[in-house]
């Protein structure tokens, strides 16, 4: 969907991005993350062309973006920033409808469609359509950024730090709402993020940067038992490495049936291994009772097999 | 300054009913001249109340003077400031009934030419009554449009009693300047508007591209700033020189107008002078647009010119319409100068009557530029309100 071909971008004679390949399959969530500084917010601005590229390539469907009619390319990409970016004159409505007015959709489609994104976002079109920006709260507003983006059904969304700026419930809040739009519509997404955490939640893939360069490129689960060198490491948090590892993993994949005296505490299948090893550590026990979403009890998970087996 | 929350008395109020005490005894409240040419014997306030008020306007006036000395020491109580208003614009129509009074009782049919003219007394009062109602409408704490609504019920009862003062000499100078007046309002609006609307077509696109431009910002602000201290008087003439020049070269715009006196280059130094007011709004109001707005919209799709007309235009009018308020006030006043080059308008009627020494055509000249530019003020004060609060 869209390749990255011996990519890179000078400021000066300091490259804000050096020779980047990577290759983004349709449907795929991939996190481009790094310290400040490593590009990968130039990266992601250079697939809309907001930035240009000074050597190499990218392609769009197999087509150098840069054959595209510019204001057609963007329209094709939906964009969400952390700042949102509302424009403060127009109701929720209207600023959802922007690219659709753009590509002179009819009203009636124009207005089935913002209902139907406010409805994706949780937001009750009735009571907040004809809203203005200022009368929303910051994370209301980041719907509203996340529904324009996606309004005209694009093919790729890019998505710059859009969590950012959030407290840390609203936050988790919109991360399920965009891990749940990803599932539903399979929409490309390329997003940057400092905080790994949110990475690791949602993203298919990630793309390490440092200083403009590509350092790793991987499943969460790859970068976390494998990570490429130090940077790697000294970046993913060398210190609780295994737990997050832990934390990629659900607990049912350790399942065992009951066998001997049932333990006593118990823990939802859906939980990850990570929050099954901090319950056994709350409760000083080895083994926690597993029970599935109607609480019926489904099996066992103990200690040993939660720390030795990690390679799923 | 104290603020008008925490005030006990109002010191202005206190000064405008002194001068108002002062100016009825020691300023003559009408002239009556043999001619217009003369500037003739002065008559107090106090003799014509003496002489032809009638026992029920002496207890006018002083009901009136006694409420502002009440409304000094409550300027919190709206009732009190309420009735100041409407005392006011009464005041304002009884100061012209009872000079047009005195006018009529000088026999109009024994003495032909005889001139009953304005004196300072009249208009100092006049004025006074005026700033008073502003000041009292002011405390009121209205809202933009029920406080204009206030404003033009104000001068209703001056209007109502206006064809009352036919005798008086500014009545005269009306009746026999009539059909000057009329034609003179539409040279002047026809010579501001030439010179506004231009300034706005140019001026606002011209600010959009300063914007992205500090090159041109810093070539072109100078030169608005400097054009703005030349006095109009020395525009007119480095205007005249090349206008003429260029008349003569290509005969084709001599003959659509265009020549070294006239309107050509009045319209073209007001336009001057409007530039810089519009063009400086201008930009302030797109530099208050948030940078992200612009970005999201570029990321969007929108193409420079969608951005400017859908995002950067409505976010920038309200700042922009201040300056083109600033701009049209400004021009209503500077075009009477214009008349100084040919170019007419009420400026024309102005200077009549400053060189034949008639006072009352000066004011027949002046008192329609400052009814203009009280309107334009008023129009564009309205048009700011309704696009501060967008439909909820």
């Amino acid at each position: 969907m869209i390749k990255f071909e011996n990519a890179s971008k000078f400021y000066g004679d300091v490259a804000a991005i050096s020779q980047l390949d990577l290759d983004i399959q349709p449907g795929e969530l991939v996190a481009l993350i790094g310290p400040s500084g490593s590009g990968k917010s130039t990266a992601l601005k250079m697939v809309n062309r907001m930035v240009e590229l000074d050597h190499g390539r990218i392609l769009f469907k197999n087509q150098d973006i840069t054959r595209f009619n510019l204001q057609d390319l963007r329209r094709r990409m939906g964009y969400a920033i952390q700042s949102v970016g509302l424009f403060p004159h127009r109701t929720v409505a209207h600023n959802i409808a922007t690219v659709p007015r753009l590509l002179g959709w009819e009203a009636d489609r124009v207005r089935a469609r913002v209902t139907e994104l406010m409805n994706m976002l949780s937001m009750d079109p009735d009571h907040y359509a004809g809203r203005y920006p200022h009368q929303l709260s910051g994370g209301q507003q980041q719907r509203v950024g996340v529904a324009r983006a996606l309004a005209a059904d694009p093919d790729v969304l890019l998505m710059d730090e859009p969590f950012g700026a959030l407290d840390p419930v609203t936050r988790a809040a919109l991360q399920r709402a965009l891990k749940a739009i990803h599932r539903a519509t399979g929409k490309t997404i390329l997003f940057v993020t400092h905080d790994l955490d949110e990475a690791l939640l949602l993203a298919s893939r990630i793309v390490l940067l440092n200083n403009g360069r590509l350092v790793q490129v991987g499943t969460p689960l790859e970068l976390l038992q494998q990570p490429a060198n130090d940077f790697v490491g000294d970046f993913l948090g060398r210190a609780d490495l295994g737990l997050k590892q832990l934390s990629l993993q659900p607990v049912a994949h350790y399942l065992k049936p009951l066998a001997g005296p049932a333990p006593a505490y118990l823990i939802p299948s859906t939980a990850t291994a990570r929050e099954a090893i901090s319950c056994m550590a709350e409760q000083h026990v080895s083994s926690l009772r597993v029970a599935d979403a109607n609480g019926n009890i489904i099996g066992q998970v103990s200690a040993p097999d939660l720390l030795a087996n990690n390679h799923v | 300054m104290a603020s008008p929350d925490t005030q006990r008395w109002n010191p202005v109020l206190a000064l405008y009913v002194a001068v108002a005490l002062v100016a009825s005894m020691g300023l003559p409240f009408v002239r009556v001249a043999p001619n217009r040419l003369l500037s003739g014997d002065p008559i107090f306030l106090g003799d014509v109340l003496q002489r032809q008020g009638s026992p029920l306007v002496v207890a006018l006036v002083l009901a009136v003077f006694t409420l502002l000395v009440l409304a000094i020491g409550q300027p919190q109580r709206r009732f009190t400031q309420a009735l100041v208003s409407v005392a006011m614009a009464a005041s304002l129509a009884g100061l012209w009934l009872l000079a047009s009074h005195v006018s009529s009782s000088v026999s109009p049919v024994d003495h032909p030419l005889q001139r009953t003219a304005l004196g300072a007394g009249f208009w100092t009062l006049a004025a006074l009554a005026w700033l008073t109602a502003l000041d009292a409408v002011a405390r009121l704490n209205l809202a933009t449009l029920p406080r204009l609504i206030v404003h033009i019920a104000g001068c209703l009862p001056l209007l109502l009693s206006l064809s009352e003062g036919q005798n008086l000499s500014l009545a005269k100078e009306y009746a026999n300047h009539s059909d000057v007046v009329g034609p003179a309002v539409v040279r002047h609006l026809q010579i501001v508007m030439l010179a506004v609307v231009p300034a706005v077509v140019i001026g606002v696109p011209l600010a959009w591209r300063m914007s992205r431009s500090a090159m041109l910002r810093q070539g072109l602000f100078p030169l608005l700033n400097l054009i703005q201290t030349i006095p109009a008087i020395a525009l007119f003439g480095l205007l005249m020189a090349p206008l003429a020049w260029l008349a003569v070269q290509l005969p084709m715009l001599g003959s659509a107008g265009i020549r070294g006196v006239g309107m050509a280059p009045a319209v073209l130094a007001l336009f001057l002078y409007s530039l810089l007011p519009i063009v400086r709004a201008a930009l302030a109001g797109l530099e208050q647009v948030p940078a992200e707005t612009i970005l999201a919209a570029r990321a969007m799709g929108m193409s420079p010119w969608q951005i400017f007309w859908q995002i950067e235009l409505p976010l920038e009018l309200p700042v922009l319409l201040i300056g083109v308020r600033t701009a049209l006030v400004q021009t209503i006043g500077l075009a009477a100068v214009c008349a100084l080059i040919g170019a007419g308008g009420l400026g024309q009627i102005m200077f009549d009557g400053l060189f034949s020494a008639a006072n009352e055509l000066v004011i027949l000249g002046v008192m329609p530029i400052v009814l203009l530019a009280m309107l334009a003020d008023s129009f564009f004060q309205i048009l700011e309100t309704m696009l501060k609060t967008p439909a909820p």
